[in-house]
């Protein structure tokens, strides 16, 4: 599995490391409910097949990803990163 | 027992003389009925045994079994095959300890040779820390009423001499072992919980892929399958690797997410590792199996996947451990290697428990440890279905635990997916 870095390019996986699922990009506010909380940190949609995840390329630039994946066959379909996704409002 | 006895030694040399043509199917291939008292959605190893003790412990028979492809061919057929019980935390302690005593008397219990070897486990470690830790959890595993002995480096030596013991990195400082752990012959135990199950009235009814639940005014009313709708009052997902797909039926979100976990097995050898060695440090841990191959695995490739199979970069981690661990095993050539789907939770504890929806009941979570799991399991599952309480043994594996915070740590490292 090779990902592309918006800012790198075309690197090995092993320059990477997973977080988990995107849904960490919709971070409650401070007066959400403990459900809210339990959703965003614990339960997952968990698709087989397309899916966005958290990777930071810790051997790299440091920027945080936001890769969309194919978790079938594991191709890599898609990469932005954290900041500009977030700009285009909103998260996920 | 004495109904199940279609085995024996005698048995096999009778048929032997006969050219082996007395031998029957060991279950039927029944149609799926319009209706049963209870569903088991899954014929892997945890559906099977779910099945058998409905029907043993309970007697409730008027059950089917639903399987998408065949009998145990998820992870069950599939597997490093390793049998333990060296939990640490109460709640997976006394939970692993029952399983372990079904497993000693399992191939007794289903007339199936499921070739149960207690051959002792070996936990190292490598550091003064490291060394306390495993000794708190060895006086744990003795408290619960399992075995546990500490073993110093020249210990370690007498049983393991082909050690590299001058690791600079990770040196051999003793180990933990656990007599009666060990492996068994994970295609068996399915079959034989099947054989079990079906003399049993079960119906086992392979090919058979549900694709919805149904669910009226909060309670369930049955399922839809490719082989039609099925009426029941009560459903268990029993289906670990896929479990957030079919609790989606449901309208259920689970505290999953799905990793891959590789193993490897190589050519036949000679006897040369008569224990489960098992190198956390390095994320490693090998076998041999009664074939002669060795079988080792080590840690997930820790990103969300479904395609059970895995990426370079963990082969060569792992055979990097193996090479640090005992290099005598480099020469060995690797035959095959698989990925196998795990679902994990944040916690790494499993879960087997009602769910919000009346009827509905759950049983996943297995991370990388369903094998070992599989009597108690179905036991605790069948228990928790037939008189809709958990079993002692299983009451902490709540699917709420989450949102509770009353978590299962037993790694210690936090609840968070991307941990465990």
């Amino acid at each position: 599995m090779r990902i592309t870095c918006p800012l790198c390019g075309d690197r090995d996986r092993r320059e990477f490391t997973y977080y988990g699922a995107a849904d960490y990009l919709n971070r409650p506010g401070m007066g959400a409910p403990a459900e809210a909380w339990d959703a965003y940190l614990h339960l997952r949609d968990n698709p087989a097949g397309a899916t966005r995840d958290l990777w930071y390329h810790e051997m790299g630039c440091a920027a945080w990803l936001v890769v969309n994946r194919d978790t079938v066959s594991h191709a890599v379909l898609s990469v932005r990163l954290v900041t500009d996704a977030q700009a285009e409002g909103g998260a996920a | 027992m004495g109904a199940d006895m279609r085995y024996s030694g005698l048995r096999v040399i009778a048929e032997g003389l006969r050219g082996n043509r007395g031998w029957k199917p060991v279950w039927r291939e029944p149609e799926p009925k319009s209706e049963y008292d209870m569903l088991i959605i899954g014929g892997g190893g945890h559906g099977l045994s779910t099945a058998y003790y409905l029907a043993k412990n309970h007697g409730i028979r008027n059950i089917a079994v639903l399987e998408k492809g065949y009998l145990g061919g998820g992870n069950i057929g599939r597997n490093t095959t390793i049998v333990r019980a060296n939990y640490f935390l109460p709640g997976n302690q006394e939970f692993y300890s029952h399983s372990l005593k079904l497993w000693e008397g399992l191939e007794a219990e289903l007339n199936y040779n499921v070739m149960h070897s207690q051959r002792g486990l070996i936990n190292l470690f490598h550091s003064d820390g490291q060394r306390d830790a495993f000794a708190r959890r060895g006086n744990a595993m003795i408290t619960q009423g399992d075995d546990a002995e500490l073993l110093d480096r020249d210990g370690v030596r007498a049983l393991l001499p082909y050690l590299d013991f001058d690791n600079t990195r990770f040196p051999i400082y003793g180990g933990l072992l656990h007599r009666r752990g060990g492996t068994a012959r994970h295609d068996a135990v399915a079959w034989g919980y099947a054989r079990g199950a079906d003399k049993r009235g079960v119906d086992l009814i392979q090919n058979c892929e549900v694709t919805g639940i149904d669910i009226s005014a909060g309670r369930v009313t049955g399922v839809q399958t490719t082989r039609g709708a099925i009426r029941a009052k009560k459903v268990g997902i029993v289906v670990a690797g896929r479990s957030s797909q079919v609790a989606a039926m449901a309208g259920l979100r689970l505290p999953i997410e799905s990793h891959i976990l590789q193993a490897f097995v190589t050519e036949g050898l000679k006897p040369v590792i008569d224990h489960v060695i098992s190198f956390g440090m390095g994320h490693f841990y090998i076998s041999q199996s009664d074939k002669g191959g060795l079988v080792f695995g080590g840690d997930l490739d820790f990103y969300a996947s479904y395609a059970a199979r895995g990426n370079l970069p963990m082969v060569e981690h792992v055979m990097e451990a193996g090479m640090t661990l005992m290099p005598m095993i480099g020469r060995a050539r690797v035959l095959r290697s698989w990925g196998g789907i795990m679902d994990m939770s944040p916690d790494g504890s499993p879960i087997i428990d009602r769910t919000p929806i009346e009827g509905l009941y759950i049983d996943c979570g297995w991370n990388y440890g369903g094998f070992k799991a599989v009597p108690a399991s179905g036991w605790c599952m069948a228990h928790l279905m037939a008189t809709d309480h958990p079993h002692e043994v299983a009451r902490r594996f709540r699917l709420d635990r989450f949102a509770s915070g009353h978590l299962l740590d037993e790694e210690g490292t936090g609840s968070q997916h991307n941990l465990h």
